[in-house]
């Protein structure tokens, strides 16, 4: 009984492990850093909002992150959206398919549809393949239509997968610097991890907000608990 | 004041006793068995989730659009430009699995305490028929917010019914209103969704509650209470609903809340049970994903439906057996033969049996979620199938012998004296 206990607690563990693909880094990202999440918006202005939207996301969402409406204004919209409009792109769902082949997906909850993790490592696994239409190809989601966005910060890197025994132990990856980008790899990472933090925060900007209200529900819960369980114990003192 | 009150509950009373002669026959003079345990909680729960789920739908019609170009974007408003948006559709959202859980819970108390033996049958078949209803209000619930795994979950239950010899491919094209999965069925499944289901699942509940005071509540013991009456004409071990179990359920209100708040305000999706990640990707019929699954409540059956093959290249049989496997609870009254409720004072053989049912049915719905190819392959003796199937069917014939087999082990189960007055 015990046993079968046991093998059904660890089973969910089991299942992750046997899951194939390209090792996923963590994410170190904090959404609570106001300095970050301004870096990120910054990234995602400059290099993400010229072909993917994030259409369920107004601008001046952004006071969030402790800018004001003009700052918004000047140093985040490009184009003549009003500060209350929400990111949209002047590409559309067609022409992107032509040109790249599949649609560039909307960005406002991708956060929450591939998660920190995937982001994060995905953005930082682009390599040159001269057999793809792009020039460019991905560890994380191979044959991804998307070009290396952000290849001037990060320089052009070669990949090369060494399988050793294909039917047991994972590929080896070997990663090697082609051309230098505008950052070293410790400033690419702080810029994804910045930009990852962004995405996580647009995917659900009310998040701060629903972990504070909610640790003074819980306390209030707790409060009416004390005097419920009072009330109960009176009423009860007569059963026997 | 008070006597001003008083004065206008007299005015009240006198044009419409009826109000206070309902208190009284269902709450102040509802005689319950004094010795309710935690189990007991459930039914109560099941309510107080039935109106979360009513009063924050309401709420989320208020900005939800159900139209297929829409419908996604307007979720999407509730949660950023609604003010407090979120909260109320994480609380639905939680609610959905909520009410999953509790009712189990519920009905794995009737279970324990043999609560649908006679005289009991017809608030055990009002019950079975408030969980079909329940899931029914699930699925089309499923659809609105119309993203991938609302889109393709839909697709896969409403292709099941096609596959109903003669009448099947009709049937699919009936519910949905459409050849596939669109606006037409998004339309269709709001109004069932929001109105017309809710409906049915109240009459439902008022039926469960009112054959239940009819008859009186079973209690830990499997002891008839009103047997033995004190000179009141009262049962001696009973003891008014209200003000006792009202004042004790509000303290399982309370610790309920309180969890369902943990999950509301700081894991709404609950790793992806309660909210599929991949449901954050709209809706795309072009796109088929690799792994479809249905919320948790729903896995065990779905592991039943890919457990059993298929026949004449027709997945009819497992479609069969999933319905069934529903559908076998409305005799569970007439299949235990046992002469005692409770488990308390049955012997090893339906211990035992509620333990392996109990195993099998998490083994089954945690299977349900997972891809068959989950535990890898088999040896060359097993045909190379997947580990994963071939447990599924196991437990698949586990599930239906717990049943099948029923009249036979409590029939030859070794009981115990039931003791004339209940245990505290």
């Amino acid at each position: 009984m015990k046993k079968l206990l046991l093998a059904i607690v660890f089973l969910p563990a089991v299942a992750l492990a046997a899951e194939a693909g390209y090792r996923l880094d963590r994410a170190p990202i904090d959404p609570k850093d106001l300095v970050s999440l301004q870096a990120g918006a910054r990234t995602f202005v400059n290099y993400c909002l010229n072909c993917h939207g994030a259409e369920f996301m107004r601008y001046n969402r952004l006071t969030d992150l402790g800018l004001t409406e003009t700052q918004i204004r000047d140093n985040l919209i490009f184009t003549n959206a009003k500060v209350g409009d929400t990111m949209k792109v002047a590409l559309t769902a067609k022409d992107g398919k032509a040109m790249f082949g599949a649609a560039p997906p909307d960005l406002t909850v991708v956060g929450r549809s591939r998660g920190a993790d995937w982001l994060y490592t995905y953005l930082r696994s682009f390599y040159r393949d001269p057999k793809s239409p792009t020039g460019w190809n991905n560890a994380v989601f191979p044959e991804v239509a998307m070009p290396h966005a952000l290849w001037t910060l990060q320089g052009e890197r070669a990949l090369e997968v060494v399988s050793r025994d294909a039917q047991h132990a994972p590929p080896e990856y070997k990663w090697s610097q082609l051309s230098p980008g505008a950052e070293n790899a410790v400033q690419y990472d702080t810029t994804v991890r910045d930009l990852v933090n962004f995405l996580v925060y647009v995917g659900e900007p009310a998040a701060n907000d629903r972990k504070r209200i909610g640790i003074v529900v819980l306390f209030a819960l707790g409060v009416l608990f004390i005097f419920a369980y009072a009330l109960k114990k009176e009423y009860w003192k007569d059963v026997k | 004041m008070a006597s001003r009150l008083m004065a206008l509950w007299d005015w009240f009373d006198s044009r419409m006793p009826s109000v206070a002669e309902e208190f009284r026959k269902h709450l102040a003079e509802y005689y319950a068995p004094k010795n309710f345990n935690f189990w007991y909680f459930f039914g109560a729960l099941s309510i107080l989730v039935l109106a979360i789920q009513i009063v924050s739908g309401i709420f989320l019609t208020m900005n939800y659009k159900p139209d297929a170009a829409l419908a996604f974007g307007s979720v999407e408003y509730i949660m950023r430009d609604v003010p407090g948006g979120w909260v109320i559709r994480y609380i639905h959202s939680t609610g959905a699995s909520a009410f999953f859980l509790v009712v189990y819970l519920h009905m794995f108390r009737g279970l324990l305490y043999g609560s649908y033996k006679q005289p009991r049958e017809l608030i055990w078949i009002f019950g079975v028929l408030i969980y079909l209803t329940l899931m029914a209000e699930a699925f089309m619930g499923y659809l609105l917010p119309w993203g991938q795994m609302s889109y393709w979950g839909a697709q896969v239950i409403v292709n099941l019914f096609s596959s109903i010899p003669f009448i099947g491919p009709d049937l699919a094209l009936w519910i949905r209103g459409d050849y596939v999965v669109s606006d037409a069925t998004l339309n269709r499944f709001f109004a069932l969704h929001v109105i017309a289901i809710p409906l049915v699942l109240l009459g439902l509940v008022a039926a469960h509650i009112l054959a239940l005071h009819d008859v009186g509540s079973n209690n830990p013991d499997g002891i008839e209470i009103k047997k033995t009456k004190g000179p009141d004409g009262h049962p001696l071990d009973g003891i008014p609903f209200h003000p006792y179990y009202t004042v004790k359920d509000i303290v399982g209100a309370v610790v309920f809340l309180a969890l369902f708040s943990v999950v509301v305000f700081f894991v709404p999706e609950m790793g992806g049970y309660f909210l599929e990640y991949n449901n954050y990707v709209p809706a795309d019929p072009l796109k088929t994903p690799a792994h479809i699954a249905p919320l948790w409540y729903f896995t065990p059956y779905y592991s039943i439906l890919r457990a059993v093959p298929p026949l004449f290249n027709s997945v009819f049989p497992g479609v069969a057996m999933m319905g069934l496997s529903t559908l076998i609870l409305f005799f569970l009254p007439w299949l235990d033969r046992s002469p005692v409720k409770s488990i308390r004072y049955r012997g090893g053989l339906y211990k035992s049996a509620v333990a392996i049912f109990v195993i099998t049915f998490l083994v089954l719905g945690y299977l349900g979620t997972e891809p068959v190819t989950v535990w890898g392959q088999a040896g060359a003796w097993l045909g190379y199938a997947d580990r994963a199937t071939i447990a599924a069917r196991i437990c698949t014939l586990l599930y239906f012998a717990f049943f099948f087999l029923m009249p036979w082990y409590t029939a030859i189960d070794k009981t115990k004296p039931v003791p004339e007055r209940v245990t505290m």
